[in-house]
């Protein structure tokens, strides 16, 4: 213990006298995520390295945590306030959590954005929406709808965790759209699958003994929607229960092929990879003050401009169906 | 290893005799012990980091990167006795959750920075009652108890949150897990290294310490020797519940909110510290040095590997791997030499 106690002081000094060197010429851009070997993530760094190259002088670094925890992500922001990188752009795991960390990376000059998931607004300086939480909440129920006769039937939600920022939101958007529009839908129960595979086909199995009725099980986590869809099918009921809302194409496919989901919804994450770049490179440069009604070029995505909590939205979500699965399964 | 063999002479000098942890003499002891294998292992991490990553000898990046162990280790301390006593207690994230989320109504409540610690504390305890309740009481084996609690503790949060918060704790309780007591050195570091002492104090020079090895190697004996078995196991599920609430205490303040999923997974890492720190699963043996070098070493690996921006995926088979290896290598050479 005084050994190493010994030796922390003994590096401390040390670094008096070391000079801090290694100063890049490219501006470091760290596209911080969920978590590591998730194929939405894979796709978005895809976007953000597109957006480096067309910059020119950006270097990506691209990382995350394990496991979808806050604690995970505050070590990871740590180590790159510590390489004083120029900027981070964060899908963030907790809304409440990062905020002190965060906070301190913005202390020491660092510009901080949120993408997909977000930051509370004091914790960043801007944040870029994938979608408007509206279109989505209405996009999912309406795919649901859109394969129910006369849009009558029963529906469940399978979220990922009960603490997921988006998930919560768009499920309330969700409820506000069958209210208004679709009077005849039941919404039976939600559920959560955690974002793991294994409790998310049981989550999806328990329902289907529990509503033997239902129609539609609308699962708005790439994670819970193939897990959904593989619990359809084993349960032999294809045709019946039509399984639908946000997914990844590739991991989509075979659902699609067997048909126990018609169609699904997701906005492009190499866009919105591509996008957060972009809008972490002009702030950090100086072109543009993260302030409200401040329109942010994004390259060949146009601009975005902020509202009144410094939030953007990139663009609506696209529907994949048997038309066009083909297609875009090969890219994410 | 046997803590309760006695095969040296009663010493010539007056007072208690002492009873050595292991049998050899203290030099080769010293010299041969987990704890210098274990702080070689730490210095080559910490030279390997500062060769590899400009940005790593820097006071205050080193200051960050505390926070990757404190919380941790100060629960490793406790899980340590307890782990030496032959018990085990895998609740440990969850009672941060309850407590956590205690800590959060009592501040909804209207409550300050005293009120709100308390709680945490006090929360603590009372998480760590109930297990030890039911592990001596009524005899149950305490990983299954522990396992049972897991889901329950952490359950009441989820049932009192949801999906929702606490936010907006008073300003001045920010300072147990983002402020700092002198220079660089953070609040929590400085509560690490008194508890560090505190624990190596009581396990190593006090009649309780004693007692928690004897119960560990055999408490049919320990019990027959006089020692209160049950006893000693109820005050060390009292500590490990009082340190998950002080642990509580610093995390909320560090990320200045409560969800439910606080603290997820913690259990394992911390049962991680403790195994690498050499104490034995099994109970019997062990040291506070090693779990602070322990603590030292997951802290510089998880950081060093962070500022190469090495995947975390990497990392826990990195941490995997240091674990399986440290432990190994001991028998492998003992096998070697025997061949």
């Amino acid at each position: 213990m005084k050994k190493l106690a010994g030796l922390m002081m003994t590096a401390a000094m040390a670094t008096g006298l070391m000079a801090s060197g290694a100063q890049a010429d490219n501006m470091r851009i760290a596209l911080v995520v969920k978590a590591l070997g998730i194929g939405f993530f894979e796709a978005a760094n895809k976007g953000a390295q597109e957006a480096a190259k067309e910059l020119g002088d950006v270097d990506i670094i691209y990382t995350g945590p394990t496991d979808t925890t806050a604690e995970g992500q505050i070590e990871v922001i740590n180590s790159l306030i510590a390489q004083k990188v120029d900027a981070i752009a964060i899908s963030a795991n907790d809304t409440d959590a990062l905020v002190p960390t965060l906070q301190k990376a913005m202390k020491r000059g660092i510009t901080v954005i949120s993408w997909d998931s977000a930051v509370a607004p004091e914790g960043r300086m801007a944040h870029l929406n994938p979608s408007s939480n509206e279109l989505i909440g209405k996009m999912i129920i309406k795919l649901a709808a859109d394969n129910l006769p006369d849009q009558t039937g029963e529906v469940a939600v399978l979220s990922a965790t009960t603490t997921s920022t988006n998930q919560n939101i768009w499920i309330d958007e969700m409820k506000k759209a069958m209210k208004a529009d679709y009077p005849n839908i039941k919404l039976e129960a939600t559920v959560y699958g955690d974002d793991l595979a294994d409790k998310s086909y049981r989550e999806a199995q328990g329902l289907m003994q529990s509503y033997p009725d239902l129609d539609a099980i609308i699962a708005p986590t790439s994670v819970g929607i193939v897990a959904a869809a593989q619990a359809v099918v084993d349960a032999g009921k294809v045709g019946k229960v039509n399984v639908t809302g946000l997914g990844l194409p590739s991991e989509m496919a075979g659902a699609i092929e067997s048909g126990a989901s018609k169609s699904f919804a997701i906005w492009n994450p190499i866009d919105l990879g591509y996008s957060a770049t972009m809008m972490a490179y002009h702030i950090a440069k100086g072109d543009v003050k993260p302030q409200p009604e401040a329109e942010i070029p994004i390259g060949r995505m146009g601009s975005v401009t902020l509202d009144e909590t410094n939030s953007a939205a990139m663009a609506d979500p696209f529907v994949y169906d048997k038309s066009n699965i083909e297609q875009f399964k090969t890219i994410f | 290893m046997s803590t309760l063999s006695t095969n040296h002479a009663p010493r010539d000098s007056a007072g208690p005799r002492k009873i050595p942890d292991q049998l050899s003499s203290p030099a080769t002891k010293a010299l041969k012990s987990w704890e210098s294998l274990l702080l070689l292992v730490a210095v080559a991490i910490f030279l390997m980091n500062a060769l590899a990553s400009p940005y790593f000898l820097d006071a205050w990046n080193l200051s960050d990167a505390t926070y990757n162990f404190t919380e941790k280790a100060m629960i490793a301390f406790a899980m340590a006795l307890l782990i030496i006593a032959g018990e085990i207690d895998l609740s440990v994230a969850s009672i941060i959750a309850l407590a956590s989320t205690a800590m959060g109504l009592m501040m909804q409540a209207g409550f300050g920075t005293p009120a709100l610690v308390a709680t945490g504390l006090v929360v603590g305890l009372l998480c760590g009652a109930f297990n030890g309740l039911l592990v001596t009481r009524l005899g149950l084996p305490s990983i299954v108890v522990t396992i049972g609690t897991m889901s329950l503790f952490r359950g009441i949060s989820y049932i009192v949150l949801g999906d929702g918060a606490f936010r907006g704790y008073p300003a001045d309780f920010a300072f147990f897990g983002q402020g700092y007591v002198f220079w660089v050195f953070t609040f929590e570091f400085v509560l690490f290294a008194v508890l560090a002492v505190i624990y190596a104090v009581v396990l190593h020079r006090t009649n309780f310490g004693r007692a928690v090895y004897a119960v560990g190697n055999n408490a049919t004996a320990a019990l027959f020797s006089g020692i209160r078995v049950g006893r000693v196991k109820m005050i060390l599920f009292l500590l490990t519940g009082l340190m998950s609430g002080i642990a509580a205490v610093c995390l909320t303040s560090r990320l200045g909110s409560t969800r439910p999923s606080i603290g997820t997974g913690m259990e394992l890492e911390v049962v991680t510290m403790v195994v690498l720190g050499g104490v034995n699963i099994l109970g019997g043996s062990g040291s506070i040095a090693g779990v602070v070098i322990a603590a030292f070493v997951m802290g510089l690996v998880t950081f060093g590997l962070g500022l190469l921006n090495v995947p975390g995926i990497v990392m826990s088979i990195f941490i995997g791997l240091l674990l399986i290896g440290v432990i190994a290598l001991p028998r492998l050479w003992k096998k070697l030499r025997r061949a």
